[in-house]
């Protein structure tokens, strides 16, 4: 199992946000989080991430057969897990192929590689960034500076793709993009799906995962997993509301 | 050297407690400023008569003025009686190898990059003379002497040069500018001077290191560059010596002449040793530094400050000439305790003057950093223009950042533009660095230098280099 989310707490100034969640992703699945706003999603991407405005207050988290919860956010990134965020942050005047070098190269020592050269990045990165159908130009462009909201969640999986994770956490990623940008981001996930690599892609909308299709959905309210199943969960969610899943869990609780 | 005999015979009967012959013996006078002090400088350089003169009207000019109070820093009070005017190497400990020296500073200068002999050297480490500085400035001279470029100590020049120096000593940045200027006038100890011919562009860069280091001199230099009609030159100035001691004074002089259609870049690393974590320490800099430029001449300052206790210092430009061009690019950083107030002034005289104003501020730890700046447009100064753009950013929240812009504008046909920005490293920021595998100081370098990205690039290749180097020390654990 590559990941393991067991009873986990967290909480942000005093607010109890996730109470005692469960999951578990193996290598090579993609699983689908929903669920209303405010229930906990990117919560749970920071505290797997290491945020540290997120105090993990009980459980723990199992990652690759490491305790995830003792580790910086550089290591647990430099171990493989990455997350595409919701918003992501604008850093004037540096680089974005600058940024993505240092992150490819802080990630590539820590597993005992080489640093790449800069001719061997930029092939990489030109590659990559045409796998996205990203404009050459924002290559040169500071980190999400000016982006257009597209452009920065695009730029996340770009991202993504040169940093080849083993756990990807996809926040929102298809909100803001344009019809075709969201099938040119999703073939760029898909693209990326092997079968010792897991992602977890946070949406509210079943047409994400048209393209993108998960093997497992799950349902996130007030904090806890409530429900799990199938692909078809989502379609279920999306005819009947959360309000279903609410009075369902309420019945059961 | 009749003067020189005649102010020894009247430094003879002067009321020191030390006696004069104790004062030529020893390299150091002793603490205190008077008039006999003024002569026993001038003496101890043999100086002609006019270069006395110009000690002793200043002296007198000084000891009328006050300290300034309109700055927006705390400042511990200064004793000027206490300070020793001329100053040869302290009586330090010399010590046998580098084993015996702070680690912190070994680290500081590995850091830098400083090669080991010259680390020797800083840390007062006896060594034989392996670091032959006078022949690499000699063979640069030849080289330079070749195109009639001068560039030479203070004190040689006015041995040398005596009509240059006349001419311009004192033409930008007057005996009478300013308290501490008017007091580096009168006990300056030496500093550099360029003379660049008619039409020649300087082939090198120039530098001087000025290092306030284990000799402790140095503390009053004063510079002078002249550029005559249509030539070009690109002077550094660095200070990388980092230093630990009680509070010490630094009164520099910088003054830049650029004659029609010239060109003077003149860049400065300013990393004097900026006192410890509490405030213990540190130089007080205290810099008069200006230029003129003459018709369709530019001068350029750019300055990364990351040391000193304390930054007083407003490089300016007087735009005397029509479609003169100044500019002005700053780095500034404060951390711990340390204080900066800078910025700078530009005085549009001439028509279709242009003027450009690029600040950043970085305040960290209990840092406070101020920008002070003034743009003066004069009434005949048609068609003027600056742009200025100021931007702080905070890092921590027991820091501060200040800005006072000063606008004067007795033309309406001239346009001013002014920017300004106040950001703090957002804990988002380095978070998104983090979770890419970019480790904390490393985030904060990253986004520090992007920051500073449009005053680092006015920088030469090398400088920036190191530039960036001084602040991600500077800065250091700043964050978490
Ligand atoms: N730093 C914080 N301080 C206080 N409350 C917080 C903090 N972060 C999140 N919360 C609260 O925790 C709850 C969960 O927030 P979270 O961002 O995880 O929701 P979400 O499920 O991602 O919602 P959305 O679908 O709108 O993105 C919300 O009520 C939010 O206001
Ligand atoms: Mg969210």
């Amino acid at each position: 199992m590559l990941l393991e989310i067991k009873d986990l707490c967290v909480s942000a100034e005093d607010k109890d946000i996730l109470k005692s969640l469960n999951l578990s992703v193996n290598a090579g699945e993609v699983h689908a989080i929903m669920g209303p706003n405010g229930s906990g999603k990117s919560t749970l991407a920071r505290a797997l991430s290491g945020h540290p405005g997120y105090a993990v207050t009980g459980g723990s988290i199992t990652y690759n057969g490491k305790d995830l919860l003792d580790m910086a956010p550089e290591e647990r990134a430099c171990e493989g897990v990455f997350m595409a965020f919701q918003y992501p942050v604008e850093i004037p005047g540096v680089n974005n192929a600058y940024f993505l070098k240092a992150a490819l190269n802080a990630v590539r020592k820590h597993r005992g590689e080489q640093e790449l050269d800069a001719v061997e990045f930029m092939t990489l990165i030109r590659e990559k960034a045409s796998l996205l159908e990203m404009d050459q130009s924002m290559l040169h462009r500071a980190v999400n500076e000016g982006f257009s909201g597209g452009e920065k969640k695009r730029n996340e999986i770009f991202q993504m793709a040169v940093l080849e994770p083993k756990l990807a956490v996809l926040d929102e990623t298809d909100s803001g993009l344009d019809i075709d940008a969201l099938r040119v981001v999703a073939n760029g996930v898909n693209a990326l799906r092997s079968p010792d690599r897991a992602i977890v892609v946070v949406t509210h909308y079943q047409r994400l995962l048209d393209y993108i299709v998960p093997d497992f959905v799950h349902v996130l309210s007030g904090g806890r997993i409530v429900r799990s199943g199938g692909k078809e969960l989502a379609l279920e969610l999306e005819e009947k509301g959360y309000g279903w899943i609410d009075a369902v869990a309420g019945a059961g609780a | 050297m009749e003067t020189t005999e005649e102010s020894i015979e009247q430094l003879a009967t002067r009321e020191y407690k030390y006696g004069w012959e104790t004062i030529l013996e020893s390299d150091t006078f002793p603490p205190g400023l008077n008039e006999t002090v003024v002569r026993g400088i001038s003496a101890k350089k043999n100086e002609p008569e006019w270069m006395l003169e110009f000690r002793l009207k200043a002296f007198r000019a000084w000891q009328d003025m006050a300290e300034p109070t309109w700055h927006n820093l705390q400042i511990e009070p200064i004793d000027y009686q206490a300070v020793s005017y001329y100053s040869a190497p302290k009586a330090k400990p010399q010590l046998a190898s580098l084993d015996e020296v702070d680690p912190e500073v070994l680290a500081t200068f590995a850091k830098l990059g400083i090669p080991l002999e010259e680390q020797k050297m800083l840390a007062n480490v006896a060594v034989d003379a392996v670091f032959d500085s006078v022949s690499v400035a000699t063979t640069f001279r030849a080289k330079l002497g070749e195109m009639g470029v001068i560039f030479c100590s203070f004190s040689e020049a006015v041995k040398d040069h005596p009509e240059l120096i006349r001419q311009y000593l004192g033409s930008v940045v007057p005996y009478t500018d300013n308290f501490f200027a008017t007091l580096n006038s009168a006990v300056f100890s030496d500093g550099s001077f360029v003379y660049i011919p008619k039409g020649v562009k300087c082939p090198m860069e120039l530098s001087t290191y000025f290092r306030i280091n284990a000799k402790n001199t140095g503390q009053f230099e004063r510079t002078l560059i002249v550029a005559d009609e249509g030539s070009h030159v690109s002077y550094l100035e660095g200070c990388t010596a980092p230093m630990r001691d009680e509070h010490q004074l630094h009164a520099a002089v910088v003054e830049l002449v650029a004659l029609d259609r010239a060109t003077i870049k003149y860049s400065t690393i300013q990393n004097w040793y900026p006192g410890d974590k509490n405030g213990k320490g540190g130089i007080y800099n205290f810099v008069t530094k200006r230029g003129k430029a003459m018709t369709d001449a530019k001068i350029t300052w750019t300055q990364v400050e990351t040391g000193s206790a304390i930054t007083w210092k407003y490089p300016s430009c007087i735009l005397q000439g029509d479609n003169s061009v100044g500019e002005f690019y700053s780095v500034a950083t404060t951390n711990n305790r340390q204080q900066a107030d800078t910025g700078t002034k530009m005085i549009h005289i001439g028509k279709n003057t242009r003027s450009t104003i690029v600040s950043k501020g970085i305040s960290a730890g209990k840092g406070q950093n101020t920008y002070r700046g003034a743009v003066k447009i004069g009434k005949n100064a048609h068609g003027a223009r600056n742009y200025s753009q100021c931007d702080s950013l905070l890092i921590g929240d027991k820091c501060g950042a200040h800005t006072f812009p000063y606008l004067e504008i007795k033309n309406t046909s001239s346009i001013v533009e002014h920017e300004a920005s106040t950001s703090k490293i957002g804990e988002d920021q380095i978070f998104y660095c983090q979770q890419r595998g970019i480790a904390t100081e490393d985030a904060v370098n990253m986004i520090v230098s992007g920051f500073c990205k449009e005053v680092f690039r006015e920088l030469p290749m090398e400088f920036a280099v190191e530039a960036q180097k001084l602040l991600s020390i500077s800065l250091e654990g700043s964050v978490g």
